[in-house]
């Protein structure tokens, strides 16, 4: 007898594929009219459009699609859905594509991932012959020691996993967000799903239909004729509600706080896959039901799977799932799939009814299924098992959302509690009972109804009728071994084992074993694993309980949580000018700013010499009005602003109330209660928030207005000894020492625009002026200085120059010079800080750090070999060896010709004069000296003339 | 991502707000000993249940709010604007 002619005899012939696709059936999704191309493997191929890579290969007859994780066994179709095992492919450079889901396209280029050197020649499928090496837990008996050796662990690890390869190139893929706000999304586009969003609205609310699969309609879609009338009316329902917006291949990854429901949407053209971000009034599961695999010896072998996949294959697909088969069923749906075998002219071998105790013991053979051996003792030459033997209730979102789902012995599933469910989430569907269609739909027409309710908060609820689990008979192991986790390659024998070495719980099992942290994420294998913990514990199921069901229900690309690649930036009104003249981009928080137009040595020495402008706009500006600003200054800067007269400008830091240097700037006073606060570029934001914190949680009672002007202005530094000529030739403001001096500020006009602020200060050290025009007449000012200045030699630059004049001068950047620990006194500034104050942010921590006297230093630092600039971070050595201090900023002068820097370093060592090491990064030591902060003119004659 | 009901802007997105921290009185800096003064710095309550705390809605309204929330749950039993008490 040969029942299985062509694909059982010896040699490769052995495993000749034979087509499998049937004549055209009902409610088949292919297009019979087209065929599109695509290789496996290498091999060519074709698929009907509607066809999945897995149903393509199905069809040609390929049985054999994968090896498994650990032991590289040869795996087949299991569920024929997106969760299936099996079939996990690398398309292109995708890897991971879930096969029995993702349709066929013309051209694509599959592959199996992780085989070596073919699928059908797996070289390191003698991992199932080195068991021992993979035992139970084995990567924490393994691995141990010598640490040493760990990354070489991983290197040889990495090898045998099964995971697919990344190009680091995104090429063109696009992935996008949305954000939406639909009254009721339904998660699950089956007969309740379809049925409560067409009641939701009809009631009048907004519905998102979201359905993992391309088409609505769960199971349905590979059910019988009636299933399919049933299916045809649900959909044009569906259709004719312009309150329902579809999402097919669409998946509800995770439900959050306040019902924000994530949705993964790949069915977009044009892109990749987007990120729906939808806060939900109400929340609709109704995910149906997904079977449960049995497991047995051999349970993994392809030609081995669940009587929906095999439904599948030949109600969807019209592909004939095998040539002789065994059913094993304990439900009416694996009856149905008898049935559907029989129509697909697959010979069944042999019915065994679950319910009266038939059974599978064990499959048989080696690469795929040939005997299946039974309870009755009887061995059945098989090239196909079909299993019905139970369903598991998909919680994940119930359980996102408080629930705790109990165990129901009599219909051997987890069950919702509808108790702890919160008011803004319904059940609906088979996740809450089985019944017949109508009354399924029945059921979900009144939850979506009283979901509609809820979102509109109407008070009058609607009646719910019950639905229950039918009863069905325990089935989860034959005790023959076996897979649980087809991904993870976990074993029964595993489950026991650990069970056996002391891991009891199921949660420690499951970190244990690896169970259910596979792809599949438990959805297959969780209620199997809590079975056999449960049997071999002695508990009951109850008892043992469920693992926690965690977002993402399914996997979202990094690309999708991503989003559009958009990141904002800011410019100067002055940028096409600094583009045009050549300027180097520096990325400084959001803005970009002119880094050097070229030399930024010859920029410093431009400053020092003649006059320079540097465009300032990042500086932070805030307007501050009212009579009370004086008490909010004082309050926020450690030093003291009550007498502070119209026409000034004061320098200031402020500190948090750790006492650590949060910002600092100069704060001019335009009139009587009028002042204009500047801040550090990067600080612009915080220091705003920092003063309204303040003013509205302390000071509620101070009349202070506080706006933002950073950008209402453009902001130039005009510096140099020549500063004063050039800017007199464009303002009308008197800048004569007499009439404007160091620390003033006035207002005027400059090249012609009126309501300009100008202060005289000096970060530069050098005599200069800092001007805030109103932005839209930013570019024109400073087109004008550089032309009216150009028989004055004006030379731009860039935030590298000011930082070497700055440093030249010694005066610290707040975050570069100081860092998250440093408190005033660290800073330097112990002339500014008044701790006679009654109050100021920070007085307490600053008063007690002068008291200790242990704090660090800021201090000046000279390489004596002055050709040495050591970098920034470099450390500060002290005699042992041991840190004492780092470089914090460090350049070149071009005005003194050597190094120069400022570090902080240990109070022992600070003194001035002292001689200390600084270790550089490639290991060399050098000798530095400590000086004062300030390297060029200390006295500060050059900024007061 | 849960919602806060900003008394001026409605319910809105938790990344809308910047969470400033529990609220409580800032210590007299002039009496309050070295202990008192890191207590209010950074010893806080933290507590697995309702607690009083400040949000500022930065990518809204500006305003600070004084709100009660129970951490178990997130359920904001109030929320109003620190300075002028205003409740939606």
């Amino acid at each position: 007898m040969s029942l299985l002619p062509t694909t059982r005899r010896g040699g490769r012939g052995a495993d000749a594929p034979v087509p499998m696709r049937l004549g055209p059936r009902p409610g088949e999704v292919i297009d019979r009219r087209r065929t599109l191309p695509f290789t496996f493997n290498g091999d060519p191929y074709t698929a009907h459009p509607g066809d999945t890579i897995a149903s393509a290969l199905a069809a040609a007859g390929v049985r054999l699609l994968s090896r498994s994780y650990k032991y590289h066994r040869p795996r087949g179709l299991l569920t024929a859905d997106y969760l299936d095992p099996g079939a996990f492919f690398q398309v292109g450079d995708e890897p991971n594509v879930r096969g029995a889901h993702r349709l066929v396209e013309a051209g694509m280029e599959v592959s199996s991932q992780n085989t070596w050197p073919s699928l059908r020649f797996d070289v390191k499928a003698v991992n199932q012959l080195a068991g021992p090496f993979l035992a139970t837990g084995f990567y924490y008996k393994t691995f141990i020691k010598p640490e040493p050796l760990w990354p070489l662990y991983e290197k040889v690890l990495r090898r045998f996993v099964h995971a697919g390869a990344i190009t680091p190139d995104p090429g063109g893929a696009f992935y996008d967000h949305r954000f939406a706000h639909p009254d009721v999304v339904v998660a699950g586009g089956g007969p309740a799903g379809m049925a409560a969003a067409v009641a939701a609205a009809r009631a009048g609310a907004s519905v998102m239909l979201v359905e993992e699969n391309h088409d609505l309609g769960g199971h349905l879609r590979f059910g019988d004729a009636a299933d399919l009338a049933a299916l045809a009316e649900l959909r044009a329902q569906v259709a004719g509600e312009t309150g329902i917006e579809v999402l097919t291949d669409s998946v509800v990854t995770g439900r959050y706080d306040d019902n924000w429901v994530g949705i993964a949407q790949r069915n977009l053209p044009g892109v990749t896959e987007r990120l729906v971000k939808a806060r939900a009034r109400t929340l609709v599961v109704a995910p149906g039901l997904i079977e449960r695999p049995y497991v047995f010896g051999g349970n993994d072998l392809p030609g081995v799977m669940l009587s929906t996949a095999a439904r599948r294959l030949i109600n969807l697909y019209a592909v004939r799932p095998g040539q002789r088969a065994v059913v094993m069923t304990a439900n009416p749906e694996g009856d149905a799939g008898v049935a559907d075998l029989e129509e697909a002219g697959v010979e069944v071998a042999a019915v065994l009814d679950a319910r009266r105790q038939q059974g599978v013991v064990r499959a048989h053979g080696r690469g795929g299924l040939r005997t299946v051996e039974t309870t009755d003792r009887r061995r059945i030459e098989a090239d196909l098992l079909v299993t019905a033997t139970g369903w598991t209730a998909p919680t994940s979102l119930l359980n996102q959302s408080g629930d705790r789902p109990v165990y129901d012995r009599r219909s051997a599933r987890f069950v919702p509690d509808p108790a702890r469910m919160p008011e803004n989430v319904l059940a609906a569907g088979e996740i809450v009972g089985d019944a017949t269609v109508a009354e399924i739909v029945e059921h979900a027409d009144a939850v979506g109804r009283e979901a509609a309710r809820r979102a509109r908060r109407d008070t009058t609820a609607v009646t719910v009728p019950e639905l229950r689990p039918d009863p069905h008979p325990e089935l989860f192991s034959a005790g023959t071994g076996g897979f649980v986790d087809f991904c993870e390659d976990v074993s029964a024998k595993d489950i026991t084992t650990a069970v056996a070495e002391g891991y009891d719980s199921v949660e420690l099992v499951k970190r244990y074993t690896t169970v259910t942290m596979g792809p599949t994420q438990g959805k297959l294998e969780t209620v199997n694993a809590v079975a056999l913990v449960a049997a071999a514990t002695g508990r009951s199921i109850a008892e043992t309980g469920t693992t926690t069901w965690r977002p993402v229900y399914a996997p979202v690309t990094l690309g999708a949580l991503a989003g559009r690649p958009h990141e904002p930036v800011r410019y100067s009104p002055m940028q096409p000018w600094h583009e045009r003249h050549g300027a180097t981009p520096l990325v400084a928080g959001q803005w970009i700013r002119p880094e050097h137009y070229g030399d930024p040595a010859a920029e410093v020495r431009a400053v020092r010499t003649g006059v320079g402008i540097i465009d300032v706009t990042p500086i932070g500006k805030l307007d501050l009005q009212g009579p009370d600003v004086p008490e909010l200054l004082n309050l926020l800067y450690v030093n003291k602003w009550s007498r502070l007269g119209i026409g000034r400008v004061r320098y200031g830091v402020m500190c948090a109330d750790d006492g650590v240097v949060l910002d600092d700037g100069v704060t001019g006073r335009l009139g009587e209660d009028h002042y204009l606060m500047s801040t550090t570029s990067s600080g612009a934001a915080t220091v705003w928030e920092w003063v309204e914190n303040w003013l509205q949680t302390a000071h509620p009672d101070w009349r202070v207005h506080v706006t933002p002007v950073t950008t209402a202005y453009a902001s130039i530094n005009i510096a140099g000894p020549r500063s004063r000529e050039l800017l007199s030739r464009l303002t009308d403001v008197d800048l004569s020492a007499e009439e404007f001096g160091y620390m003033h500020v006035r207002e005027g006009s400059v090249a012609g625009v009126e309501d300009c602020v100008l202060w005289r200060i000096g970060f530069t050290g050098e005599l200069s002026y800092e001007i805030h025009v109103p932005a839209g007449y930013g570019l024109h000012v400073w087109e004008q200085l550089m032309s009216t200045g150009a028989d004055l030699g004006v030379t731009p630059f860039g935030v590298e120059a000011q930082r070497i004049l700055r440093l030249e001068k010694g005066h610290f950047i707040v975050g570069q010079d100081t860092d998250g620990l440093s408190q005033g006194f660290t800073a330097g500034i112990d002339g500014l800080i008044k701790l006679d104050k009654d109050d100021f942010v920070g007085l307490p921590e600053l008063r007690w750090q002068r008291e200790r006297d242990t704090h660090p230093r800021l201090v000046g630092l000279r390489p004596v070999d002055g050709s040495i600039v050591p970098p920034e971070a470099s450390q500060i050595l002290d005699r042992s060896g041991g840190i004492a201090g780092r470089v914090t900023s460090s350049r070149m002068s071009p005005t003194l010709g050597r190094s120069i820097g400022l570090g902080q370093i240990d109070r022992e060592l600070a003194e001035i004069g002292n001689h200390v090491t600084v270790r550089l990064p490639d290991g060399r030591d050098i000798t530095v000296e400590v000086t004062e902060h300030v390297h060029v003119d200390p006295e500060g004659a050059r900024q007061r003339v | 991502m849960m919602l806060l009901p900003c008394p001026w802007c409605g319910p809105r997105n938790a990344t809308e707000f910047r969470y400033v921290g529990e609220a409580g009185p800032r210590p007299d800096p002039a009496s309050a000993t070295p202990e008192e003064w890191r207590r209010f710095l950074y010893v806080h309550a933290n507590p697995c249940g309702p607690v009083r705390e400040t949000w500022y809605h930065r990518a809204g309204c500006r305003r600070y709010l004084a709100v009660e929330r129970d951490t178990a749950t997130n359920e904001v039993r109030s929320a109003v604007d620190s300075a002028t008490g205003v409740a939606r």
